[in-house]
């Protein structure tokens, strides 16, 4: 990833915020512009104050004496001792004669380097930038930018950022007060929190780029299909590529989670509220799962509305994984289809934990998964415990028991 | 400090063994190992102090700096952001972790892994290798795992326990002999004759994997055990050895699990489970194996006097 020699002179063109500072940085940055300016059309004109010693005069003259147009230069020899400011007009006045008759690159003002300078001099002189045109990281840039600097004070992460193609790029070239500012303000009016502001912005730091008007109507279309305020600000921070997604994508995917699901409409919003990352996603996998819970592990649909309103996290599952737990559960466990959709959790948690737990009770004989049965465990009971609650609950041994059994599997 | 995270990366060297569970793939727990390591203890070490940059900061008032006439620059130090670790990144990428003897993802058992300069010493070959294989008479599939497709099934109520024994020890007595071939001795000479009666004999160099030690634990039809010690396995060759049985007392038998119970010094109490794949731990287990580790980067080997003796208190 370069950071291009474009972005670097904008960078070096746009002087930084005032905040009080009169660092000698920004005076030379504002000198850079206007040589930028300058140099394109005439050789360059040095902005000469007052104090200019007459030394310097007499070089000047002497180039012009130098130029291949005879013609001015007796003009220029006899006007060596004369007032400052009107030297400066007739020389300047000279230079654009010889412009149109023939532009000489050579006849430049060279100063010599041993002159002695005034102080203010000394100050306007501008010294090259040291900052490189190409970079593959923002370090050289962060101290020098304010969107950077104010982007690593808020808890952006760069390092991550930069890894990503052309995302470093975009960011030097961003100003502060025209692009970030609005769009932090507005994520603030929507009522995200400011220490969420920095992960929101290390997952999509395209969020800077998309215009306003789109965030708002987005925003609004969301809270027409009345999302309360709070519901919207934890949307925008669990899937932080939300506001990135069109009006028209948005109005897609509710539709289809309505229609699908066969859920009222305060059951979809609580859904999604949940799990935001329903709306970004594409369709096809979540339409796969369904289908697998709907054929492959037969459930009806009352109880697969149960599970997606319990566990929303089954829709984007990992299709094998999910599997493999219904059929270690269905199979393996004997647990009938009523009493998973009861404990919907089970489906979300680690195959190898509910593995060890139930050989282990099973080894000790105290597997039972029917409630009607004496010594009934729940699946949640079973999945959910930490191990030293289990043991000691569940299983009615000990923790060293528990991983000697571990290690005979 | 970075010299605090420096100094525990430099003590992260050395050995440790891991039990690793059925169903995973060795490299997934090489990869949760090294985040483990890097998560706990070097990234969780609190940055260096930014470092200070100068900066000369006018002092005069004036709105227009070009008609100031005191210009007092002054220098001050100002911490830069370059040195930020959101800016710059984790202090470590990356901790060299090493498997020695890798385990496919059907087995289960002790995986010797290496940090750091124990990668160095990590495959060294050892010769004890003791596998406990589970096995069950009545069918054959393709891969020899009962999770494969069921190829044939065949009765198996003529088989009995002392069948099976003595079918054992004919794969043992043909495992002696290719012992003795690969061992390179001339068993005529009396000292290859000594060398034998103490089971003192080792392949040297390469060869087909050989069984130095076989037998049955559990019995129970159509289950059973058996218990062996073997140099140059894969645990595809014993699975296919576990079908050869089955073949060879006239029924059929599927593997339904291979265990690693021991890795030259390293034996299943010695191994850590899977709560225990945290930075902490590895650390406590590598210091506590850190004279056998030595010992193995000394000698090259692990002591052959020591193993051949274990397997001879077997017997």
């Amino acid at each position: 990833m370069h950071v291009c020699q474009r972005c670097v002179s904008l960078l070096l063109s746009r002087p930084l915020s005032a905040a009080g500072q009169q660092s000698t940085r920004a005076l030379h940055q504002r000198s850079h512009l206007i040589l930028l300016q300058h140099s394109t059309r005439q050789p360059p004109v040095h902005r000469l104050s007052q104090g200019h010693s007459r030394e310097t005069w007499r070089h000047f003259t002497d180039h012009q004496a130098a130029s291949p147009d005879v013609s001015n230069k007796t003009d220029l020899t006899q006007k060596e001792v004369v007032p400052l400011n009107s030297d400066v007009h007739q020389i300047s006045s000279q230079v654009t004669l010889s412009d149109s008759q023939s532009i000489d690159l050579d006849v430049a003002v060279r100063a010599s380097p041993l002159q002695e300078v005034s102080e203010e001099e000394a100050v306007q002189i501008q010294v090259p930038s040291a900052l490189p045109p190409e970079s593959s990281t923002l370090r050289p840039y962060v101290d020098k930018s304010e969107t950077l600097s104010k982007l690593v004070q808020l808890g952006v992460n760069l390092w991550e950022l930069e890894q990503r193609p052309n995302v470093g790029s975009m960011l030097v070239r961003l100003d502060f007060h025209a692009d970030v500012a609005p769009r932090l303000l507005f994520l603030k009016d929507l009522g995200v929190e400011e220490s969420k502001l920095g992960r929101l912005l290390t997952k999509n730091p395209f969020i800077l780029t998309e215009s306003l008007d789109n965030l708002e109507a987005r925003v609004s279309y969301l809270k027409s299909k009345k999302f309360s305020k709070q519901s919207v600000a934890v949307m925008v921070t669990k899937a932080p590529y939300l506001l990135n997604f069109s009006v028209e994508r948005l109005d897609n995917r509710l539709g289809f989670f309505q229609k699908q699901l066969g859920l009222s409409a305060e059951k979809t919003r609580d859904v999604v509220t949940r799990l935001p990352k329903l709306l970004c996603g594409s369709l096809e996998p979540i339409k796969e799962n369904l289908k697998v819970c709907e054929l492959e592990f037969g459930f009806r649909g009352n109880e697969m509305q149960h599970i997606v309103t319990t566990v929303p996290k089954v829709l984007i599952a990992n299709k094998r994984k999910l599997t493999q737990i219904f059929d270690f559960i269905h199979n393996t466990m004997d647990v009938p289809h009523s009493l998973i959709a009861k404990f919907p959790q089970v489906l979300n948690a680690k195959f190898l934990r509910i593995r060890e737990r139930h050989l282990f009770l099973e080894y000790l004989g105290r597997a039972q998964y029917q409630p009607s049965q004496p010594n009934y465990i729940s699946l949640d009971r079973l999945v959910f415990l930490p191990d030293d609650v289990f043991c000691s609950e569940v299983a009615l041994a000990t923790l060293e028991d528990f991983e000697r059994f571990q290690k005979t599997l | 400090m970075a010299a605090q995270a420096i100094r525990l990366f430099r003590k992260m060297d050395g050995l440790f063994a891991v039990y690793k569970p059925q169903g995973v793939h060795w490299k997934h727990v090489r990869d949760s190992i090294e985040s483990n390591l890097l998560k706990g203890t070097l990234n969780s070490c609190p940055p260096p102090a930014p470092q200070l940059a100068v900066q000369f900061q006018l002092l005069s008032s004036g709105e227009n700096s070009s008609s100031s006439k005191d210009l007092a620059l002054s220098p001050t130090m100002v911490p830069t952001l370059a040195d930020h670790p959101l800016v710059t990144g984790p202090q470590f990428h990356k901790v060299h972790v090493g498997v020695g003897h890798r385990l496919d993802a059907f087995s289960s058992g002790v995986l010797v892994l290496g940090v750091g300069k124990g990668n160095g010493v990590v495959k060294v070959c050892y010769i004890l290798y003791d596998y406990t294989l589970e096995g069950e008479f009545g069918k054959a599939t393709d891969n020899f795992t009962d999770t494969g497709r069921v190829i044939e099934k065949t009765t198996y109520n003529h088989v009995t326990q002392d069948k099976l024994e003595r079918v054992l020890a004919m794969i043992q007595g043909a495992n002696q002999k290719a012992l003795i071939t690969y061992s390179q001795v001339d068993l005529r000479t009396q000292e290859a004759y000594e060398l034998a009666v103490r089971g003192l004999l080792y392949p040297l160099g390469k060869s087909p994997p050989i069984l130095m030690g076989l037998r049955c634990i559990h019995f129970n039809p159509p289950h059973f055990s058996l218990e062996v010690q073997c140099v140059n396995e894969t645990q595809k060759y014993l699975r296919k050895l576990i079908h050869e049985v089955g073949l060879e007392l006239r029924t059929c038998a599927v593997c339904s699990g291979v265990r690693r119970t021991r890795d030259g010094p390293f034996k299943v109490e010695n191994a850590l489970t899977r709560q225990y794949w945290t930075a902490d731990s590895i650390i406590q287990a590598i210091a506590h194996f850190h004279k056998t580790t030595r010992r193995i980067r000394k000698s090259g080997m692990y002591s052959l006097r020591q193993q051949l003796s274990a397997l001879r208190m077997r017997r």
